[in-house]
């Protein structure tokens, strides 16, 4: 209907979205008609010389139907959105899919550090890398990410992936999304964190699998993890 | 209760000043003082938006007219990031709690409640006269605060800590603590205003007003007054803890000590989403004052608003979480507060249609509380839509803290507080100052801000689904969101018009408050008992105590003539 969305990029953005639109012709639909129903009633019912108002209290259950059948049926559409976006809903937030890129995302004023586990797929050792404001996937691949905060709470926007998630010192919320098209995107913090907030933006890299793989080689290179060996026989 | 009436009556003369107009006990004198500190703090937070407004259309150039500001408040007009943040922060508390409180419930509950209920005062006058005061220090406690050394409090208006909890991370020390302190005492100030509203209701109606008999603004204002009893609790527990938080070293809200900064939001939530309906509850109850009375039609449905409204207080307690989508709890707690959350529509709906069957078939007369009242539902019906997007967790995980939900509840609140708040003073200024306002300019005020008041708000959805976050600085440090600065400009423009348009009121305001025509008892030839006492009633407000033999909206009954088309309260019905 209108183009005012970033675009969308990844695998559930558009159930997102989908959602998004059910509502907006459901409410679009209220809209006109309440707008128009009020115009009609102001217009037709001006005061005219000769006519009276009509009297009607609305207690008896006949007149009151003009407001309850319209109740109910809004009834019935407020249960259908619940129900539609219930599923969205998991399939977002719920369980993580199985992933091989592990990423952990920091908030810290006014940064996103993004902590990758290195080849040996291990958080805390020694080939960990922290990326500061830049995070790299491959397309078509499920990114699991865990997300904490080091002071206040940040929130963890990435606008074409339609992926919000606050981040809150002392717990690590699971996040994840998959990208469906390469490029460069930026990423946003949605939750006022101090003077700098407006500054916190870092940059999403979504890189195709060739790049990816070399993009890896040349953050861990294998010869250089070979000589250190050798150095320390 | 008439010897009551009388001995108030006769002993008005004797009282000073200082007891007739500042320390008065008198329900109507305070309601005024309520009005007056409401309008003087709506310029405040009027300006703070301006400041707003303009540093997000052009962000760091100076702002027109304030160069006068000095260091390191603003730099030559220019506002800083930490001042900016501390002008949303301000603008929110203030416009919430020192501008809609005191004007809907504090003003118009203070002032209309014993009138409409047919007692000579409120139940409490005393407490009365204190609540106002303490809300008077409230609010000087809250403008001092831009003054402390560190400015005033930057942590948003809903004070989420860490950030809130510690100087370390906002730079504000004073200013955050005064802020809660400012806070304590205005929910002090409305906790006693509650009680008297409430006693003064059950206990102290005329003969004969039942329950059922109440005028809709009563009713909406002890269901806002119960609400807001029922919630302000936890959110005093929590401010409290975040006082000790900030002051004694505690760790409530501290991970490495052991708190949950989410238990912050359970509790300040549990009041938040309430606190709405406190507000809105007495707006809608004006529109539904008003829109009987300029149809000349009894109010659609009177049970079903009644109870439609009592449903919407209940389910207001279950819908908090929806404000914590994305806050990191449970993911499965989500959908059932969803569910509640949406289902907050249904009252809402049966409320708005009663409005709009009230005006079918009636007799309109388009004089200016009408032409507010009507604007009130036509706005309040964008309001209530737009909030199904937030309603629902899916959509909110995009929506959430963007420009979409700013224009939401700017839409929600400024139809009920700001158009309602306007149906009630343009409809009860006759009564409350005895003089009419002047018509012309009331409808040049409406006009004028029904159009600017879209101007600004519609272009903010816009920038909302282009994602743009709330309470940035400077928005355009985003290369996504640099498309949206003529939109920004563009809401700012119709911003500074929405602000002149008040001028017109204002003009009139005061001009009819000395030079108006005199108002007879009853201009609008409503029913409600306030109308039975003389404008503006004296202390005591009715010669006789009154009766009631009826409901408040009986208006061209099958037995009237058209010209005496209204059957006051306190008069019998015709057979």
């Amino acid at each position: 209907m209108f183009d005012w969305f970033p675009k969308n990029i990844s695998t559930y953005g558009g159930d997102i979205d989908a959602v998004f639109w059910l509502i907006f012709y459901i409410v679009g639909a209220g809209f006109i008609l309440g707008e128009a129903v009020i115009l009609y009633l102001v217009i037709r019912y001006r005061r005219k010389e000769g006519r009276r108002a009509a009297y009607i209290a609305g207690d008896k259950i006949s007149e009151l139907a003009w407001i309850l059948v319209p109740a109910a049926i809004v009834l019935v559409l407020d249960l259908g959105i619940d129900f539609a976006g219930g599923e969205a809903w998991s399939k977002v937030k719920g369980e993580t899919p199985a992933s091989d890129i592990k990423v952990i995302v920091t908030g810290k004023q006014f940064n996103w550090n993004f902590t990758y586990p290195g080849p040996d797929g291990q958080f805390g050792t020694d080939d960990d890398l922290t990326l500061e404001n830049e995070l790299h996937v491959p397309v078509k691949k499920v990114v699991d990410l865990s997300l904490n905060s080091e002071d206040v709470l940040h929130s963890f926007f990435v606008p074409v992936m339609r992926l919000k998630q606050d981040c809150i010192p002392g717990r690590k919320i699971p996040a994840w999304f998959e990208a469906t098209e390469t490029g460069e995107y930026e990423i946003a913090c949605a939750e006022l964190c101090g003077y700098g907030h407006y500054t916190m933006r870092g940059f999403l890299f979504v890189h195709s699998e060739e790049d990816y793989a070399k993009w890896t080689q040349e953050r861990w290179p294998p010869a250089a993890a070979d000589s250190t060996q050798v150095g320390q026989l | 209760m008439s010897s009551a009436a009388t001995a108030h009556a006769t002993h008005e003369e004797k009282l000073s000043f200082w007891r007739k107009y500042i320390f008065s006990v008198d329900h109507k004198v305070i309601g005024k003082q309520y009005l007056f500190l409401g309008m003087f703090m709506a310029l405040v937070g009027g300006l703070l938006a301006y400041l707003m407004r303009w540093e997000l259309a052009w962000p760091e150039s100076p702002v027109p007219g304030t160069g006068w500001i000095p260091e390191p408040t603003m730099f030559q007009g220019v506002v800083p990031p930490e001042f900016y943040n501390a002008i949303v922060t301000m603008h929110g508390t203030i416009m919430v709690f020192f501008v809609a409180m005191p004007i809907l419930l504090g003003a118009f509950g203070n002032f209309l409640i014993p009138l409409m209920v047919g007692a000579p005062d409120m139940a409490f006058p005393r407490l009365n006269m204190m609540s106002f005061w303490t809300i008077f220090t409230a609010s000087v406690v809250m403008i001092a605060s831009f003054f402390v050394p560190g400015g005033a409090a930057s942590a948003g208006w809903t004070g989420y800590p860490p950030l809130s909890a510690n100087p370390v991370y906002t730079g504000v020390n004073w200013g955050i603590t005064l802020w809660i302190l400012g806070l304590a005492l205005e929910f002090a100030s409305f906790l006693m205003g509650g009680i008297n509203f409430l006693t003064t209701t059950v206990s102290m109606r005329a003969r004969g007003l039942k329950m059922m008999r109440l005028p809709l603004m009563v009713w909406m204002q002890i269901t806002a007054a119960v609400i807001f009893m029922l919630s302000v609790g936890p959110l005093i527990a929590g401010a409290v803890l975040l006082l000790l938080d900030r002051t004694a070293g505690t760790s409530f809200y501290t991970v490495a000590q052991g708190g949950d900064p989410l238990l912050w939001q359970h509790l300040f939530w549990f009041f938040g989403h309430p606190e709405v309906y406190v507000i809105l509850l007495p707006g809608l109850g004006a529109v539904l004052e008003v829109l009987p009375v300029f149809s000349r039609k009894p109010i659609f449905g009177y049970k079903a608003i009644v109870y439609s409204t009592i449903v919407a207080g209940v389910l207001s307690f279950i819908v908090w979480a929806h404000h914590m989508f994305v806050s990191g709890m449970n993911f499965k707690l989500v959908m059932p507060f969803s569910i509640t959350t949406i289902l907050i529509s249904v009252p809402f709906t049966i409320i708005l249609l009663a409005m709009m069957a009230t005006l079918w078939k009636g007799a309109i007369r388009f004089t200016t509380p009408m032409l507010f009242a009507v604007g009130t539902l036509a706005m309040f019906i964008i309001g209530g839509l737009t909030g199904i997007f937030l309603g629902s967790a899916t959509a909110d995980i995009y929506l959430h803290d963007t420009y979409f939900v700013v224009a939401h509840f700017h839409y929600t609140l400024i139809s009920a507080v700001f158009l309602g708040g306007f149906t009630a003073m343009y409809f009860w200024f006759p009564k409350m100052f005895g003089r009419m306002m002047n018509e012309t300019w009331g409808k040049v005020h409406f006009w004028l801000t029904l159009v600017f008041f879209n101007l600004v708000f519609m272009p903010l959805f816009k920038a909302g689904l282009g994602g743009e976050m709330r309470r940035l600085y400077d928005p355009f440090q985003y290369d996504f969101l640099k498309p949206h600065q003529p939109l920004h400009k563009f809401a700012t423009i119709a911003a500074i018009l929405l602000f002149a348009s008040q001028i017109p009121f204002l003009i009139n305001f005061f001009w009819s408050l000395f030079k108006g025509k005199i108002a007879d008892r009853n201009p609008w030839q409503a029913n409600t008992l306030e109308w039975t006492a003389p404008s503006p009633p004296p202390h005591g407000n009715f010669e006789i105590a009154p009766s009631v033999y009826h409901g408040p909206y009986v208006y061209s009954a099958p037995n009237m003539n058209m010209k005496e088309d209204w059957q006051p309260q306190d008069q019998p019905l015709a057979s």
